[in-house]
């Protein structure tokens, strides 16, 4: 395992961070992405988990969006019971 | 373990990501029936902006005061930004810096040192997850059941 530590992945004011720590981090970071993504058995590099990483959270981002209007409209249509019912189903999955 | 790096010291030694989806549930459902009751049904857009806000606020409050992602959401939250409360600027990347890329995304990022970031960054994106599950159930149940 080389000692090589790139520098630009250091903030300027860190005291010393080992690799071993960072791939630690990374790896766990792996594990949170979808399988659809990254397959977490795969040894990749830390900038290709980054990259994954902001793709990843910029679609969850839009999925929020996305809902949040849908469930707007759903909120404005169904009956306020029918509404309550489907909540309490969901929560019960 | 050697903790001479002060830079990654984590008071969390086990750090287990997300909350429990009962309680991000229970947070969520409540603050939507509370937008459901109170916007008028004049202002779709409102509302859905109401809902989007009541999506991170929930996040926020089930992952606790103890992340620094969830404190900055909710300080963006209390002080009303105009744009919408968490969703960031759509900014290019530049080819090589990851990180930056990340910071911009991850609320809070700017501050932090590349090893809570990373940590930081994973809890946020598990929370994150959830609460797109949450919704997606929410609506899917909603949908074909409730006419």
């Amino acid at each position: 395992m080389s000692s090589r530590r790139p520098r630009s992945w250091q903030s300027s004011s860190a005291s010393r961070i080992t690799d071993e720590q960072i791939n630690d981090l990374v790896s766990k970071l792996q594990a949170v992405l979808p399988e659809a993504r990254i397959r977490r058995s795969d040894r990749v590099s830390a900038a290709k988990v980054l990259q994954e990483t902001c793709n990843y959270i910029r679609s969850l981002h839009r999925e929020v969006d996305d809902l949040s209007e849908r469930l707007s409209e759903l909120l404005a249509s169904t009956e306020s019971s029918s509404a309550q019912a489907a909540v309490i189903r969901s929560l019960l999955m | 373990m050697d903790s001479k790096g002060s830079a990654c010291s984590n008071p969390n030694p086990n750090p287990t990501f997300g909350p429990s989806k009962l309680m991000l549930a229970f947070r969520f459902l409540r603050a939507l029936s509370i937008v459901h009751r109170t916007t008028p049904a004049s202002s779709p857009t409102c509302r859905g902006r109401r809902i989007e806000r009541a999506a991170y606020a929930s996040m926020a409050y089930s992952a606790g005061t103890s992340r620094a992602w969830s404190r900055a959401v909710l300080r963006r939250l209390h002080h009303r930004a105009r744009r919408r409360a968490v969703a960031p600027r759509r900014l290019s990347t530049t080819a090589g810096n990851r990180a930056e890329a990340l910071r911009r995304l991850v609320p809070g990022g700017a501050g932090m040192d590349y090893c809570t970031l990373l940590e930081e960054t994973a809890d946020y994106t598990k929370c994150l997850s959830m609460q797109v599950e949450l919704m997606q159930g929410i609506v899917d149940s909603a949908s074909s059941n409730g006419r």
